[in-house]
């Protein structure tokens, strides 16, 4: 555990505001440093308040729960200057190399491009501190990354000045290279066998001021860039792994259907490049020479299915189950109320890179390779799947192509695994897209409720009762969640609960303000979906908050600069609408909307302009939806203190898309038991067309000089943005998204086969 | 098996391959290029967007047997060479606005945005937003804006 040692009152006036922590050189043949990963939260236990967000939020029980367990990373200084770091976690797209690297940079004092992240396999002597979710990475390794850099860095110095004969004080290093007062240099490379330990010993260091910061902060382009845009950057189903043939699974025509019977097993297995047909629990594995092979082998069996756990189900029978569950409001309203109820309906994490897995399956053992954000429960689950020690079974942690929640999930890895097995030989396993729409994760379909009353200019209370279809947060995060709800000052509640009630705070001040959460249904494949609750919640009440304005004569930017209560919240609203000239003249049909978020520490508000006239929602997109166009969007984001705020930028600018989508086209329609969406032109997320011409993101200077969570953080205030902009340009207040779902865009593709043909005119649409 | 021969980033290659298998699973499955990648496999989220004889196409839509000796297909390994260099001018305009997050689809958005600045070119005109706006490729992560102003950056150094 990395202890923070108070400076003794007077000892050092240059001590004041830094902070003493402890590492460890460990023993090894060339310079290896090591902090635990894990800081005790600030946060201390205090008497319940009405939000409880303010004293302990989501992001401090992650923290929290990785104290008792937590294990050593090492930043390792090789031979030839470079400095490698093997991360516990998934990058996914949303830059945690880069800025990891960039936090080991800082500290070591060496050029960001010389420091080599590379991604972990599954550790479990970690626990819960390899768990890639809740925006949580860079909070938590924020510390000890730079801890372990710091030992690095001393220790260099230590071997330097034996090496020169020179005293330490009187040696700089810069960019890699150590020199002396009379300008004697001497690279780290150099330096990595003559500072790496004897024995493994406990050092202890100071960090580095945020005054002298010159990497943390300082915008810097992804540290995998050049990987990306050459084509080199390695995905799982890029990896060549000898003889793990392409791979894929007929899948049932309703959700999580099973096997019954197959009619025509030996003569799928004598189609062309077909090695493997065999049953397994979720569909009909085929291997092949060539994954085309595989979609051809797909389509041709003839299966006999058993109903799934959805069977006959719909969007409004689904929809009569929440609202049979939605809780009363309790008490009766005394004063006068704004009330909605709005509708969320099921979305589809829809990463691009689609649900894929390499298993390698041998009698006594198996080495896995897929992206993973909990590897090590898919590590322990896997091994009890097929019976073997998780000593003996290997998890990689590839790269993804992206996530936004899908990656929590191991149900490929453990597929692959289970097929890999079964035949006795290596698979490369991708999902079809068509699967992943119709078989894959769903954020959940949901209502909110909102009561909120007032009286003259006042709020006197705001209440939501949240309810929706179960979300399943079992992989990983569940565990740390069953393992401290007991331990929180939220009394005996289950961990979607505690979930909900700690990533959701009440940002204004609204007097008595209470939330409850109520789920249903588990016969879905849910999980979270770049955030679990905030987008819908918030959207729900920031319509609401519109209302209150209207009704109380207000502008709903001022109203909202009033009731805020923090400083900082209302300095990014502040910003947006100075940036984004809030109030300015539109024309008829076009509107602004402004709305407000916060959470893992951070603040976010954004402004948008949307276009509702007939012109441009009804302008020609081919098998697409156009609709409504946001014209112009403008975020301003506070997240204490940005460590590479060109990423923060990016991560935005992705929130902002997913919240556009949200409110106006993407989303999965349920019917007799399976979603209607097969493919993109079938699920609309936003496209080139949607996009807004007109982007703005503003990075607010650092606040609480901590990092706070950002990857999913602006997703909430994007989409609320959106839906109070098109309630304002149309004079309606919308309550079911997305505004389009009424209307199917698309003709459904059949669910058997399972899988569209792959396509032959590829050559005569070459343009 | 019956063997097929194109020209893939300017060298002549032969396969061994089923009539019918679609040129993505040759180029992946096959010869192991696998900067063209598999996102929906009915040409519609153009992850694998390439170029055969210098327009975009896509590989997951294309029969290994329509393609003819001469067919020059580039991938976006073989995208720098067109133009002798290291890397071609729109990948180094991606570089500069630091357009990547996950990184997936962009192999195609350059092999798709490449082709559209040539297109327009051929028109005798510059890059609009309404051709920016008929970009079909999906990028998850939403970087849309970025590519926008990548392929506008980018085309003026093509």
């Amino acid at each position: 555990m990395i202890r923070a040692e108070r400076p003794r009152p007077g000892a050092d006036p240059h001590a004041i505001g830094r902070r003493r922590f402890l590492g460890y050189v460990l023993a090894a043949p060339t310079l290896v440093a090591a902090a635990e990963l894990g800081l005790a939260p600030e946060a201390q236990a205090q008497l319940p308040s009405p939000d409880i967000t303010r004293l302990l939020d989501l992001n401090d029980v992650m923290t929290a729960a990785a104290l008792p367990t937590a294990n050593l990373i090492t930043v390792e200084v090789n031979k030839d200057g470079t400095v490698s770091f093997a991360l516990p976690r998934a990058e996914v797209g949303q830059g945690i190399t880069t800025s990891s690297a960039m936090l080991i940079a800082e500290e070591l004092d060496v050029p960001v491009e010389k420091v080599r992240v590379t991604l972990a396999d599954a550790r479990p002597e970690l626990l819960f501190n390899q768990l890639t979710g809740g925006s949580n990475t860079t909070i938590s390794t924020f510390v000890p990354i730079r801890v372990a850099a710091a030992v690095a860095r001393g220790r260099l110095l230590t071997a330097a000045a034996i090496e020169l004969g020179a005293a330490v004080k009187d040696l700089t290093l810069r960019a890699g290279v150590v020199t002396d007062a009379v300008g004697r240099a001497i690279g780290i490379g150099d330096l990595a066998e003559k500072a790496a330990g004897a024995r493994t010993e406990q050092v202890s260091v100071v960090l580095k001021p945020r005054e002298r910061f010159t990497v943390i902060g300082t915008p810097h382009n992804r540290v995998d860039a050049l990987a990306a845009v050459t084509g080199r950057k390695k995905f799982a189903m890029d990896l060549q792994v000898p003889d793990a043939k392409p791979t894929m699974v007929c899948r049932p025509p309703t959700i999580n259907g099973t096997v019954r019977s197959v009619a025509n097993l030996d003569e799928v297995r004598a189609m062309p490049g077909v090695t493997d047909v065999t049953v397994i629990s979720t569909g009909v594995a085929v291997r092949a020479e060539t994954f085309g092979q595989c979609i051809d082998a797909v389509r041709a069996l003839r299966v006999t299915w058993e109903a799934g756990t959805a069977a006959g189900k719909s969007d409004e029978s689904v929809l009569a189950e929440l609202r049979a569950a939605e809780a009363p409001f309790v008490l009766p309203a005394l004063t006068p109320t704004v009330e909605g109820t709005f509708t969320f309906h099921f979305r589809s994490n829809s990463a691009l890179e689609t649900n894929c897995a390499i298993a390698d399956v041998r009698p006594g053992r198996a080495e896995i390779w897929s992206a993973l954000k909990s590897p090590i429960v898919a590590k322990e689950a896997i091994a009890a799947k097929l019976g073997l020690p998780p000593s003996a079974v290997t998890v990689h942690v590839t790269e993804s192509g992206g996530s936004f929640g899908r990656r929590l999930f191991y149900d490929a890895a453990s597929e692959a695994a289970e097929i890999s097995q079964r035949i006795g030989k290596p698979v490369k396993l991708m999902w079809h897209r068509a699967d992943d729409s119709r078989q894959g994760r769903a954020h959940p379909m949901a209502t909110s409720r909102v009561r909120a009353s007032y009286l003259g200019t006042e709020v006197l209370g705001y209440a939501q009762h949240h309810t929706s279809v179960s979300t399943d947060l079992s992989m990983g995060l569940g565990e740390i969640f069953t393992a401290l709800a007991a331990k929180l000052p939220v009394g005996d509640i289950g961990f979607s609960e505690t979930f909900f009630q700690l990533s959701q705070s009440m940002p204004y001040r609204f007097g008595v303000s209470s939330r409850l959460l109520t789920e249903t249904d588990k016969g879905f494949n849910t999980g979270s979906m770049r955030n679990v609750y905030s987008p819908d919640v918030t959207t729900a009440r920031e319509l609401i908050v519109d209302r209150l304005a209207a009704r109380m004569g207000k502008d709903p930017y001022r109203f909202r600069r009033e009731f805020l209560a923090e400083d900082r919240a209302r300095a990014a609203l502040d910003k947006v609408a100075e940036v984004g000239q809030w109030g300015r003249e539109m024309p008829p049909g076009t509107a602004q909307g402004i709305a407000f978020h916060s959470e893992y520490h951070a603040v976010s508000a954004v402004l948008v302009e949307i276009d509702c006239r007939p012109e441009t929602v009804d302008r020609p997109v081919r098998n697409g939806v156009a609709g409504p166009r946001v014209t112009k969007a403008v975020m301003a984001v506070d997240v204490g203190l940005a460590v590479n705020p060109r990423g923060l930028e990016a991560q935005m600018m992705g929130c902002v898309m997913d919240g556009i989508a949200q409110t106006l086209t993407s989303s999965l329609h349920l019917r007799d038991g399976y979603f209607l969406e097969a493919s993109w032109d079938n699920y609309f997320y936003t496209r080139q067309w949607n996009t807004p011409p007109e982007l703005r993101i503003i990075v607010l200077p650092t606040t609480t000089g901590e990092p706070g969570g950002a990857g999913e953080l602006g997703v909430a205030a994007s989409m609320a943005a959106v839906a109070c902009a098109y309630g304002r340009a149309t004079g309606t207040m919308p309550t079911s998204f997305p505004i389009n779902h009424g209307t199917l865009s698309f003709e459904p593709k059949p669910t058997v086969p399972p899988v569209p043909p792959s396509p032959t005119d590829g050559l005569n649409l070459a343009r | 098996m019956p063997k097929h021969t194109f020209r893939l980033n300017g060298e002549q290659v032969t396969v061994d391959v089923a009539d019918d298998v679609r040129l993505l699973w040759v180029l992946r499955d096959v010869l192991g290029v696998t900067g063209p990648k598999y996102g929906c496999g009915i040409n519609v989220c153009k992850a694998c967007t390439s170029h055969v004889n210098g327009k975009a196409a896509n590989p997951c839509a294309i029969p290994v047997k329509d393609l003819a000796p001469t067919d020059e297909v580039t991938t976006i390994e073989g995208l720098p060479a067109t133009v002798g260099k290291d890397l071609h001018p729109m990948q180094q305009a991606w570089l500069d606005h630091d357009v990547a997050q996950c990184g997936y689809c962009q192999p195609g958005q350059i092999m798709a945005a490449v082709a559209l600045v040539r297109r327009v070119a051929e028109e005798g005109r510059t890059i609009t937003d309404d051709d920016l706006d008929g970009i079909r490729n999906i990028c998850r992560c939403g970087t849309y804006f970025r590519i926008r102003e990548a392929i506008k950056d980018g085309a003026r150094h093509m």
